[in-house]
């Protein structure tokens, strides 16, 4: 095989900062290749060295693409190329079409007149690549995001893609959607197309990736063929310790129940006579974690979020009781002071206020907790604040730091302390360690064991089965807004909770 | 990229300076320009004027009072994530409502104010309902409010001027604190007022300062701490001075200084105020912490619509009557101060203080550019380059 990409002692510094060192990456032609690395080691910005975002000339070292040295003014220059980059935040028109969609930028048109049943005709055949059978006049908005995340390659196939580079095209999407996307991938390498896949899924990695290369703080550690290596490795070359358990070790002290629900039911918001939760009954009890599992969009954040203060749904019915009391969850600052929190699963949109400081975010559930008649003390809010900092051990440079300028997995910090300062029993965390690399999460999980430690109760929702079965003492198994069952930690195997959520297709079919 | 400072580390002059680059360059720029007026002013060859004379200083806040006044209510409803056009219609429609009720039906003064900052908060919270719980956006609501209460205006008045005001409602605006000592020149009640306002600036200052150290919160330098409040002190003893030797200190500014401190101390240091900033940067995260966002939005437009029913008053006081026209475009004005003083588009950020001093930019600059004899068309072009720049500051120096 011959080389199609060369990146030879690739250095990057930003102001203070040296986000990569002489960094190495060999790209074969027609290979899978994947970039590992914990959030903020460096593999964006090398993605973003390659594609010109960075141009020609803001860093040190050469690219040697298709034998020749690659000088890129902009993303322009590099399409030009056909190196084509998805981001993980995708970059569709929501309101457009497909087809628009497809060829923006890149229009079908002779002068600026657009050739609409020849547009069609090509968004057709570019779908039937990446296996969709959507009406190119669809609007994007209207699909899931795994069909979305579809589109973008379908967009870079209409550039004549040659080098395709994935920024986590997984992270948010569930099992199937992602299979689908991995097949697609498989299938683009058999019609020779170079891809270059980042992820924190190791599982995906070691079963389409042809070679990875790990990348820790700005250096490239490794470059390792797939066949040579074990999840455990890639750990290890990541965080640059071994990680003999991905999960921290805990014996659980359960007490008595410290949150029951009974005959929970909730309907669509909008769309009439479209139940999403039914008939739900689950408990928690003192010191345990409850893990929900089942596939996206089978109602698990709909139920935490009716709830948490009716923050969902509509003609919700159903009682809740904190320790054997009936309590009234009907608003946030109800369900607060029951005694509930709420991590949500997108921490950006929903979790945190972005350009504020830690100190706000964390304060911002509880302000009566720093105040005196409706007055704040800055001292005292910034002592709690470092409190967390250290409890939670929040890598910043003070706490006056903006969140958007932390990694994923110190916002998540950020965000189970706000809640943490709300001093609840029961706190129901949804997917805390999405898009949080491996280090981190070994972080939260220690978190999540201080927590039932302390005589709370933690309900945690989660797609990764592994991480489910690695921590929680029970787990739910939901589908279609139904608990399909319940397992102890002995019972519980992936197997086990896949049947479970199988016997509702099966009994829907018959 | 992550700042590198230690937090407990001490940080330089210049550091600090850079830090917080927004706020001293707004004074900075606020002086600069005062000095360049002044100068300027100084050497107009056929007669020179005294920009800072006590009758022009007493004038920049008479004409100015009210675009502060609703400035900052504005920055609460911008912050928020809102904006409200409908201010200007307002003011005009209370000043109608003012000149009906004492002019026409002579009810006396005492009961109409209050009447009329009733009716005021009755429109905010007209308005702020269809905002807050129906969604509509605040900008086709106060759009549309804007013309419902222009046109108001109109019926009430049947398109004439009404007036003139008894002497109460006028001190409203032109009234002054009378010299309790009887000097009368310099008035020492005014004088006493000002060292009273400067001593407490300096002296709270100087508590949240100690108070910072005491948690450990590296406080800004010490001679930049003592540099910033002398400059302070001077700039509001000169103003005071001036003020004293004239006619005194006229009710609006003491008003004016009244609800700045009170603005100041609500957005900075109380829970209800930190919870608009938090609904402004990210509502659905205000939300789901137990914030009731819905009634905030609605309490920030029934507190504008208060101050802008104030603001009327004002200005038909100081006019002496009211007129169908009052107030037209005073809104573009507000809102541009409120930008001017450092407000984010998007809702979330921007100070009290910056506000102030972005209003006072803008009155500096029509007051002086009139005095210049520069016309109506260049002073426009002027502002409308200077709100510019001043934005792209600001986007610059968030992108650096």
């Amino acid at each position: 095989m011959a080389t199609l990409l060369e990146m030879r002692g690739i250095t990057k510094v930003f102001p203070g900062v040296k986000a990569l060192d002489h960094v190495n990456l060999t790209v074969e032609q027609g290979e899978i290749h994947a970039i590992c690395g914990e959030n903020g080691a460096g593999k964006s910005t090398l993605m973003k060295v390659l594609s010109g975002v960075y141009p020609h000339g803001s860093y040190e070292g050469e690219i040697i693409y298709d034998g020749a040295p690659l000088h890129c003014r902009g993303i322009r220059d590099s399409e030009a190329k056909g190196i084509i980059i998805i981001h993980q935040e995708l970059a569709l028109v929501p309101l457009l079409s497909i087809a628009e969609n497809l060829f923006l930028g890149n229009e079908v048109a002779k002068r600026g007149v657009i050739n609409w049943p020849e547009c069609f005709q090509k968004t057709e055949s570019l779908l039937k690549k990446v296996g969709l059978s959507e009406a190119p006049t669809t609007q994007v908005g209207k699909l899931g995001v795994g069909k979305q995340q579809l589109i973008e390659i379908a967009k870079a196939l209409a550039k004549d893609v040659r080098l395709l580079i994935l920024d986590e095209p997984t992270a948010a999407l569930q099992e199937n959607d992602s299979q689908k996307l991995l097949d697609l991938l498989l299938e683009l390498k058999r019609q020779g197309i170079t891809s270059i896949l980042i992820s924190h899924k190791l599982n995906e990695i070691s079963r389409v990736a042809d070679r990875i290369t790990i990348i820790r703080d700005g250096t490239s550690v490794s470059t390792l063929t797939t066949d040579a290596i074990s999840e455990e490795r890639i750990i290890r070359d990541m965080v640059g310790r071994d990680m003999a358990h991905r999960y921290p070790d805990r014996t659980p002290k359960l007490g008595e129940v410290l949150m029951e629900v009974e005959g929970w039911n909730v309907w669509h918001p909008e769309q009439t006579g479209r139940q999403m939760i039914k008939d739900v009954s689950i408990n928690v009890r003192k010191g345990e974690i409850v893990g929900i599992a089942g596939l996206m969009g089978t109602g698990r954040t709909e139920l935490a979020m009716s709830l948490f203060g009716h923050s969902y749904g509509r003609n919700i019915s159903g009682r809740v009781k904190m320790g054997g009391k009936a309590v009234d969850t009907s608003t946030v600052t109800r369900a607060i002071a029951a005694g509930l929190a709420y991590v949500t699963e997108d921490r950006k949109q929903l979790g945190l206020v972005l350009e504020e400081p830690i100190v706000k975010n964390i304060t911002l559930a509880n302000l009566a907790g720093v105040a005196t008649r409706s007055v704040i003390s800055r001292g005292r809010e910034q002592q709690v604040a470092e409190e967390y900092r250290r409890a939670m051990s929040i890598r910043t440079p003070s706490v006056f730091q903006k969140v958007v300028n932390l990694s994923g997995g110190n916002q998540q910090k950020v965000v189970l302390s706000k809640w943490l300062f709300t001093d609840p029993q029961v706190l129901i965390l949804d997917e805390p360690t999405r898009g949080i690399d491996v280090g981190a999460k070994f972080e939260i999980y220690t978190i999540m064991n201080d927590l039932v430690a302390q005589g709370r109760g933690v309900v945690m929702i989660s797609s990764e089965m592994p991480e489910l079965l690695g921590m929680c003492d029970r787990i739910y198994v939901m589908n279609e807004g139904r608990i399909m069952g319940e397992l102890t930690k002995a019972e519980a195997s992936q197997e086990r909770i896949m049947a479970l959520i199988l016997k509702n297709e099966t009994t829907k079919v018959a | 990229m992550a700042e590198t400072t230690a937090a407990g580390g001490g940080k330089g002059i210049g550091a600090h300076l850079g830090g917080h680059l927004r706020e001293n360059g707004m004074l900075m720029a606020l002086v600069a320009i005062v000095l360049f007026f002044y100068v300027i002013l100084q050497t107009v060859p056929q007669n020179p004027v005294d920009f800072l004379s006590a009758q022009n200083i007493t004038n920049l806040f008479l004409q100015n009072s009210y675009v502060i006044i609703m400035a900052l209510g504005m920055l609460l409803v911008i912050v928020a994530g809102h904006i409200d056009l409908s201010i200007g219609s307002v003011v005009g429609f209370t000043g109608a409502v003012a000149a009906v009720l004492t002019v026409n039906m002579g009810l006396p003064v005492y009961a109409v104010i209050p009447v009329c900052l009733l009716i005021g908060a009755c429109i905010g919270a007209a308005q702020g309902y269809w905002i807050a719980y129906w969604r509509i956006p605040s900008f086709i609501v106060t759009l549309a409010g804007m013309l419902v209460f222009r046109g108001l205006t109109l019926w009430l008045l049947n398109g004439q001027n009404v007036g003139p005001f008894p002497k109460t409602f006028q001190s409203l605006s032109t009234g002054f604190i009378p010299d309790a000592f009887g000097v009368d020149k310099p008035n020492v009640t005014a004088l006493v007022i000002i060292a009273v306002a400067a001593a407490i600036v300096v002296w709270l200052g100087w508590r949240a300062r100690s108070r910072d150290q005491e948690f450990g919160i590296t406080p800004e330098p010490m001679a930049m701490f003592v540099a910033r409040n002398i400059v302070v002190t001077a700039a509001l003893m000169f103003v005071g001075y001036k003020l004293a030797t004239f006619r005194g200190l006229p009710n609006v500014v003491v008003v004016l200084g009244l609800l700045t401190v009170l603005y100041a101390f609500f957005t900075e240091s109380t829970t209800t105020g930190r919870r608009v900033y938090a609904l402004g940067g990210n509502e659905k995260a205000a939300k789901l912490s137990g914030i009731n966002t819905d009634r905030l939005v609605f309490l920030t437009f029934v507190n504008m619509g208060v101050l802008a029913s104030l603001a009327g008053m004002i200005v038909a006081a100081r006019l002496n009557s009211s007129t169908p026209k009052a107030g037209v475009g005073f809104e573009l004005d507000v809102i541009a101060a409120v930008f001017i003083g450092g407000a984010s588009m998007t809702g979330g950020s921007g100070k009290i203080i910056g506000v102030v001093v972005g209003a006072l930019i803008m009155g500096v600059m029509n007051n002086g550019m009139s005095i210049l004899g520069i016309g109506i068309d260049y002073q426009q072009v002027i502002k409308g380059l200077v709100l510019l720049a001043a934005v792209i500051f600001d986007v610059y120096n968030k992108n650096k």
